[in-house]
């Protein structure tokens, strides 16, 4: 079993404290129990949940990014499969 | 909360006591080298600026010299510059001391008929001030006089979840003791950049720190480049960071959660105390260069991946809550965090534990890359040399 840190219960992903393998089930600190569909390396994201192309990444609450490929449930989530967007500054002035 | 430092003449007080042999220029660099391995408690640093520059790029190497002069951790400082420089030696001696009241000599290579008799006499300068340095007296100083850096590099995903947090905690007991903070890397906020203004404690404040990142990109754009490209490094992905915007949720955890009393330019000295912040790049050894310019005592530098760096004139204690690389790399890190990813060790009993390790390195404690002797420096440049 491997642990996962899930930051804010907004967030679609979660971070693997050890290395995860195919197969293997994912405890979430907090949270539920997750089967992993691929090798996560140590300290990286586990999906929490099915991400489709052009859906937000949430982790601390916040938008980490979007998905630039359809994600499954228990994948890794990676700057392979998810990219920045840029901000709109404007209207965060007050 | 009180520590034993150096009280200096313009009110602010160190926490070492150093010969600062100063280079104006690359030039001078090798042989304030050879001055300050000739005199013990003289240290250098290597400066690859000073000539050749547009006006933008000499303001900044001038605040970066004259900051790293009237440092308080510095008792006195020998310069040695060439002759031909964009500042002279004697030049950027005038103008640190109408900073300073702290004894400053300079010396140029180039009048003193090369650098065999310009080490000659630098050296004899340095032995001097070291001597003198040795009379001054450590005196008790309230916490309040701190003025602490806040750094991170070479990040993974336990800085943003566990150092970073314990850091903030830190600043925020330093903050509520009276002391001051500084966070910068205002790179690293992009992302994060509205989280962090929340913290703003005027409207303005808010405002100026969304401009800073929102100007930063533009100034890239206009050179056609993009931080995105250069933001997280190959190793941040490598550790579990894969945006930008990941990265700086968890770098801006660091700066605690009080609020933001001041925005300052880079490597510019406050004029308040609290919780500040500063503009610079996410560059760790350009930003500590920067801060320690601006007059901070120490730096406090986050870990995942395991750095080496230290600077000449500030200790840098170096925590990471990433076991494997704490046991690691045991000989660079100072503190272990790890216990916070074990669920062994709260957030706030770590900043607890940060803020002893803090008030020993005050006290004279040296951290590891200060006792090996690292001088790093990066000066941050707005435009090509030309």
């Amino acid at each position: 079993m491997t642990n996962a840190i899930l930051l804010d219960e907004r967030d679609n992903v979660a971070t693997c404290t050890a290395p995860a393998h195919t197969g293997d089930t994912i405890k979430i600190l907090g949270g539920n129990e997750i089967v992993c569909v691929e090798d996560i390396p140590c300290w990286h994201k586990v999906a929490l949940r099915p991400i489709g192309v052009g859906e937000k990444i949430f982790k601390y609450g916040e938008i980490i990014g979007e998905a630039s490929a359809d994600i499954a449930a228990g994948a890794w989530v990676s700057h392979e499969n998810i990219f920045s967007v840029p901000r709109d500054y404007v209207a965060e002035f007050i | 909360m009180n520590f034993f430092g150096y009280k200096r003449a313009d009110g602010r007080a160190g926490i070492r006591n150093h010969v600062l042999i100063l280079p104006t220029c690359a030039c001078g660099s090798e042989s304030a080298r050879i001055v300050a391995s000739q005199v013990r408690g003289a240290v250098n640093i290597i400066f690859n600026t000073g000539c050749s520059d547009v006006q933008a790029n000499t303001d900044m190497s001038q605040k970066i010299l004259t900051g790293f002069a009237c440092n308080p951790n510095v008792f006195g400082v020998v310069i040695i510059g060439l002759g031909c420089e964009t500042v002279p030696h004697a030049k950027l001696r005038e103008k640190i001391q109408s900073m300073t009241a702290k004894p400053v000599v300079s010396f140029g290579i180039q009048e003193e008929g090369g650098t065999l008799k310009t080490i000659a006499k630098a050296v004899r300068a340095a032995r001097e001030l070291v001597a003198e340095a040795g009379l001054q007296q450590k005196e008790l100083c309230d916490i309040s006089e701190l003025l602490l850096g806040i750094e991170c590099g070479g990040s993974d995903a336990t800085s943003g979840i566990a150092s970073n947090p314990a850091v903030g905690s830190l600043s925020d007991k330093l903050v509520d003791l009276g002391a001051s903070t500084l966070m910068s890397e205002s790179i690293e906020w992009i992302g994060g950049e509205h989280v962090l203004a929340k913290r703003a404690a005027s409207p303005e404040l808010h405002n100026r720190i969304i401009k800073i990142c929102a100007d930063y990109e533009t100034h890239l754009k206009a050179a056609g480049q993009d931080c995105r490209a250069g933001q997280p490094t190959p190793g941040n992905k490598d550790g579990g960071l894969s945006t930008i915007d990941e990265k700086s949720l968890g770098c801006i955890r660091k700066g605690g959660t009080r609020p933001i009393v001041e925005v300052l330019n880079q490597a510019e000295r406050p004029t308040k105390r609290g919780a500040i912040v500063m503009d610079t790049a996410g560059y760790d050894i350009s930003s500590v260069t920067s801060m320690v310019a601006a007059g901070c005592n120490a730096i406090i530098f986050t870990t995942g991946r395991g750095t080496p760096t230290g600077n000449a004139i500030v200790p840098v204690l170096k925590v990471t809550a990433n076991a494997k690389t704490f046991s690691w790399m045991e000989d660079n890190i100072d503190v272990d965090l790890s216990g916070i990813i074990a669920g062994e060790l709260t957030i706030a009993d770590a900043g607890d534990l940060l803020l002893q390790k803090i008030h020993d390195v005050c006290n004279g404690r040296l951290t590891k890359a200060e006792a090996y002797g690292f001088s790093d420096i990066a000066v941050d440049h707005f435009c090509r040399f030309v």
